[in-house]
């Protein structure tokens, strides 16, 4: 059995594709297939809320209301920038500078970790103030405690799914970088750098129509 | 209604028979081209089976858009069949006459409550009168059930939260079954009734004399029982809104949407009392959720439309100009 | 999903390691250690390790058809209490859904045939691949012990809020198998999808890909975009029930019909990732045993995307008595009726392969026989149920059960055991007794018409779903379906016993026992470990029949 063809050329090769480039455009493609799944993974979520804020949109507007407008700007900022330094990081990439893509790759983790810190003092705060669904949610206003309830239970559920998703994707820049310090990547191949970096962008995709349904909806 | 081996269902409503007849269209399609079908396999296989594997190789015929376009087309025009007469047999499914004779059904697991216009109640068995449109008011105390009598081909979810409708008008007196439809729990299968159809006489003399009160009247026990008077109390400066002539009205809301008190709008805010505001009135409402059952809250409905009608004939009366026009 | 691009480069060494001291013409020999099955990354074992899980799972879901078969027998539930009757037919269901019907076909045939078929070494991702198998198993095996945990008793359907307020089974624990299996089937139409994409050989084209492959690609359409919307529908039911928020409990302002259309989003196009692969299998198999070319080919693949596209769209005809609007039954209706024409299409159009074929009676003909006959019935019954005003009657009874399991079950079962025999010489290297193949397809096809032909009549009667006690006068059609399944138990057993002779005393199989096209029958049976000793060429149409008598011919003399 001949392993053929190009293979020797190139160790990043494996036996079953042709070439370097049939096998990054694959990746690829199947990078961007996961990605619609995962779309249609929140947007089931997204259909909920939908779906809950035009029944109930005076309990959805006080829910609102009572998350930090400041902390979720900041962090849709520190995202934002993120993908900005992701990009760049898969330019090192390109170029095979392996110094700034390891710089660029570890900025990024950096900022990924300081989204997480401040949705945690968000979410510290909805612990002090009883706003977490269950039997310690309590609220004070006009409006109905279990729909105002509903609301924080879409806001944890979106919220809490995002924040997985950065997670794994600070895992997986974790991952990238031990790969780049142990000189894996190259200019002809760095596939998993840029596959990273399509997710990274998804993830901030998200958060970019996370904040403005949960924090800036309705409000005055 | 000794259990009797059959092959196809009593048709004992006005709409049996129209369902039926939608049933035999669909069977003479699906009996035609599944024999089509049949018969052309079996001669093609036949014909043409292979006698030795030297046979000659057959001619490769890849296709034609001509019969392509046919066994598109005609199939396509069966089913718009299909899809508009269906259509038509919806549309009067879903809409009781407007005469119809009302019925609080409310399922709980595992058994269904029944309350007539007088306020008679009965539990698992429905008694009926012939040839009178029965409209079925129905809400769930916990799970979602379903109402369904086979005889009447009549099946209704009835689910938690909300209210559902349906009717039938029998044609036939007897007894038939009605059967929980949706799964809903252990007992499932044993929340099973019967519908008892009666001549319209008997019917009357079976339902008698209002015993413990319309469903109006129990709710107006309801309505001071909870205090509802304190805010809603028709005099100005009121914290409430007035009910009096509300059902049926159009309602300005505070965020600026109009909606029309109907039964579900009633129920929604004495459930959910946030969730639609009238114009110039505060939130301040409190939700009777898990307060009173779903039989209450029907209750309290009916109190608040009678505050309504009160110039309109009883519905608990029938009305024999009805009986006569529902069974010609 | 990224981890496969780099370790790529580790398995090209452990390949070329392995290539000295094993035998890569028959992928069946390439190591015989329990390790090499566990942690093959060959798609063709890996399909054999699908074989190994989906028949397993279908025994513990048969055996449940058959306690709810016997209990059925009588109408007062003198078997079981209706609780454990309850378990079985939720087991019943969420076993031979999740863990057979849904992953036989692309799991087993899809697996070990899409590569073979475009002419590529493997999928491409292999260790994806392998991942998914272990997610299905790891899945399958959580909804398994969740019956030991006490079982689930609310449907396959987990309809709130039943599911999330009042059923006391091991609801979450159920419902993180399929979440965990939804993965599988997800990775499963991302590596189908990408490699019928990027790994055909040169030469095949779109329009000359087998029309099995052309049914996967439209499969793996359906995995990708409606399985994760299970996904998280599902987590959403686990979060109300483990922190008891309301999200679809109408007492805590939820919606329990929201739950329904997120469910049946993915659902109903569920039933055709059960039924598409086993059309791919039938239009294979009336070509094959024709002779000829499959009639109308584009019609046939375009047919399997318009019922992946439209098939998205007609969820909601399972609630229309749930109390939706008017207008949604109206809508949901009419697309429930066009998703029908494209399978009216290929049911023509196989029709008409036979017309002037040279046909011949092997066991997988006489389950594409049979696959039509049950596909034919299931289909147009499917009308009854999308019509509205018929609907209201038969919902929900015993008629839907019989639709479903003509469509969803008979169907994909004959076509799962008509690929099974049609790709057993390819897979193991052996023939498997025809007379007893052919007996088992025929017994088979008519204990499955005694066992559901009855419940058309009990549905239409008013008998409901679900129900442990019954009435009276619907006995007799129960005894009847009863009888049905020990016919079709019995046919179910045979060629368990039949392949699993075979398979030690079988006859060795040539490479191509049935005078096929298709890039897979040119390759020696079983195949090489990397499927084609040199990557072929393709440069005609699919089905060209006359080439490959050609080269039989010439290797008969030879």
């Amino acid at each position: 059995m001949s392993l053929g063809h190009s293979a020797a050329s190139s160790p990043y090769l494996a036996h079953h594709f042709e070439d370097l480039e049939q096998q990054k455009t694959s990746a690829v493609l199947g990078m961007w297939l996961f990605l619609v799944t995962e779309i249609m993974f929140f947007g089931g979520l997204f259909a909920a809320y939908a779906v809950y804020r035009t029944l109930y949109p005076g309990p959805f507007h006080a829910g609102s209301h009572l998350l930090d407008v400041r902390l979720g700007g900041l962090n849709t900022g520190i995202l934002i920038f993120s993908s900005f330094t992701m990009a760049l990081a898969v330019h090192s990439a390109q170029l095979g500078k392996r110094r700034l893509l390891i710089l660029f790759l570890t900025l990024t983790m950096t900022l990924g970790c300081a989204f997480f810190v401040v949705k945690g003092i968000e979410w510290h705060h909805k612990y002090v103030e009883h706003h977490i669904p269950g039997p310690n949610f309590h609220f004070d206003g006009m409006q109905d405690p279990k729909l105002v309830q509903l609301f924080f239970v879409l806001y944890f559920s979106m919220t809490g799914l995002h924040a997985l998703h950065v997670l794994l994707g600070i895992g997986a820049m974790l991952w990238l970088v031990v790969l780049a310090m142990r000189k894996k990547f190259s200019k002809e191949w760095y596939t998993p750098v840029e596959l990273v970096g399509l997710y990274w962008h998804f993830v901030d995709i998200v958060w970019i129509y996370l904040f403005p349904l949960l924090y800036l909806l309705g409000r005055h | 209604m000794e259990p009797k081996f059959e092959i196809f269902p009593e048709q004992a409503s006005v709409l049996a028979p129209r369902v039926d007849a939608l049933f035999f269209y669909l069977t003479g399609v699906t009996v035609f081209f599944t024999l089509l079908i049949f018969i052309l396999v079996v001669v093609f296989a036949v014909k043409y089976r292979r006698r030795s594997d030297n046979d000659p190789l057959p001619p490769p015929i890849h296709g034609s858009k001509t019969l392509e376009l046919i066994w598109t087309g005609i199939p396509l025009i069966l089913v718009g069949i299909m899809f508009f007469w269906g259509a038509k047999v919806y549309h009067d499914q879903l809409r009781p006459p407007e005469n119809a004779y009302e019925i609080l059904v409310t399922g709980k697991q595992w058994m269904w409550k029944f309350q007539h216009p007088n306020g008679k109640r009965e539990i698992n068995d429905l008694h009926v009168p012939a040839g009178v449109p029965v409209k079925l008011t129905m809400g769930s105390e916990d799970v979602i059930h379903n109402v369904y009598v086979p005889a009447f081909r009549m099946k209704q979810d009835v689910v938690p939260g909300r209210w559902t409708r349906t009717w039938f008008q029998a044609t036939k007196t007897g007894v038939y079954r009605l059967f929980c439809n949706q799964y809903c729990g252990t007992n499932h299968s044993k929340m099973i009734g019967r519908v008892i159809v009666m001549e319209p006489r008997e019917f009357e003399a079976w339902l008698g004399d209002e015993v413990g009160g319309t469903p109006a009247q129990s709710g107006e026990v309801l309505f001071n029982k909870f205090a509802c008077n304190t805010c809603h109390s028709d005099t100005s400066g009121a914290r409430g809104p007035s009910l009096k002539g509300l059902y049926g009205k159009s309602v300005k809301l505070l965020d600026g949407r109009t909606v029309t008190a109907n039964e579900d709008y009633l129920r929604e805010s004495i459930m959910s009392p946030s969730a639609k505001i009238v114009e110039g009135y505060q939130p301040i409402m409190p939700s009777f959720q898990g307060l009173m059952t779903e039989e209450q809250v029907m209750q309290l409905v009916a109190y608040i439309k009678s505050q309504s009608q009160n110039d309109k004939p009883s519905a608990t009366q029938i009305d024999d100009s009805v009986t006569t026009e529902g069974r010609k | 999903m990224s981890t496969d691009h780099v370790e790529t480069s580790a398995s090209i060494v452990s390949v070329s390691r392995h290539e000295h001291d094993i035998d890569t013409s028959n992928y069946l020999k390439a190591g015989y250690t329990l390790k090499s099955w566990l942690l093959t990354v060959d798609h063709k074992r890996i399909a054999l390790l699908y074989l190994f899980g989906v028949t397993f799972f279908f025994i513990i879901g048969g055996i449940l058809a058959f306690l709810i078969r016997l209990e059925l027998v009588t109408p007062k539930g003198d078997l079981v209490s209706s609780d454990t009757y309850n378990r079985l037919f939720t087991q019943h269901g969420i076993i031979m859904i999740f863990l057979f019907l849904v992953p036989a076909i692309p799991g087993v045939f899809g697996n070990f045939l899409i590569p073979l078929m475009i002419g590529a070494r493997d999928l491409a991702f292999p260790r994806i691949n392998l991942a998914s198998w272990y997610m299905y198993m790891a899945g399958a095996l959580l909804t398994v012990v969740s019956m030991a945990m006490g079982g689930v008793d609310t449907g396959w359907t987990f309809y709130t809020p039943y599911s999330t307020t009042f059923s006391n089974g091991a609801v979450v624990t159920a419902g993180l198998g399929i979440f965990i299996i939804g993965f599988s089937s997800v990775f499963t139409g991302l590596n189908f999808a990408v490699t019928i994409h990027k790994m055909r050989a040169p030469g095949m084209t779109w329009f000359r890909l087998p029309l099995f492959v052309w049914a996967h690609y439209a499969t793996s359409l359906i995995m990708l975009l409606g399985t994760p919307v299970l996904a998280i529908t599902i987590l959403l039911v686990a979060v109300e029930r483990i922190w008891k928020v309301g999200l679809f409990d109408p007492s805590l302002g939820g919606d329990p019909i929201l739950f329904q259309h997120l469910f049946w989003f993915y659902s109903h196009p569920a039933v055709y990732i059960m039924i598409l692969p086993a059309m791919g299998v039938m239009s294979e198999l009336f070509s094959t045993f024709s002779k000829k070319p499959v009639f109308g080919y584009e019609f046939i693949a375009m047919s399997s995307l318009a019922i992946a596209i439209v098939g998205f769209f007609v969820w909601g005809h399972h609630m229309l008595v749930s109390g939706q609007s008017e207008f949604a039954g109206l809508i949901f209706s009419a697309l429930s009726f066009l998703v029908a024409i494209p399978s009216a299409v290929k049911v023509f159009n196989w029709t008409a392969t036979l017309y002037k074929g040279s046909i011949s009676f092997s066991t997988p003909m006489i389950y594409a026989f049979g696959f039509i006959g049950l596909f034919a019935i299931g289909g147009l019954t499917g009308l009854f149920l999308a019509c509205l005003g018929m609907d209201y009657h038969v919902h929900d009874t015993y008629f839907v059960v019989a639709h479903f399991h003509y469509v969803m079950v008979g169907a994909t079962i004959m076509g799962f055991l008509g690929a099974l025999h049609y790709w057993w010489p390819k897979m193991t290297g052996k023939m498997y007794p025809e007379g007893w193949g052919q007996l088992a397809a025929i017994v088979i096809f008519l204990g499955f018409n005694f066992t559901f032909f009855p419940q058309f009549l009990l549905g239409y009667l008013g008998m409901p779903r679900h129900y442990h006690e019954y009435v009276p006068e619907f006995q007799i059609l129960h005894i009847l379906s009863s009888a049905g399944a020990m016919i079709l138990g019995i046919g179910y057993l045979m060629p368990f016993t039949y392949l699993a002779y075979s398979v030690f005393y079988g006859k060795k199989a040539p490479a191509n026992p049935w005078g096929a096209t298709g890039l897979e029958w040119r390759t020696p049976s079983p195949p090489p470990v990397h499927n084609f000793d040199s990557i072929p060429t393709v440069d005609s149409k699919p089905y060209d029949y006359r080439t490959i008598r050609e080269e039989l011919s010439h290797v008969a003399r030879a």
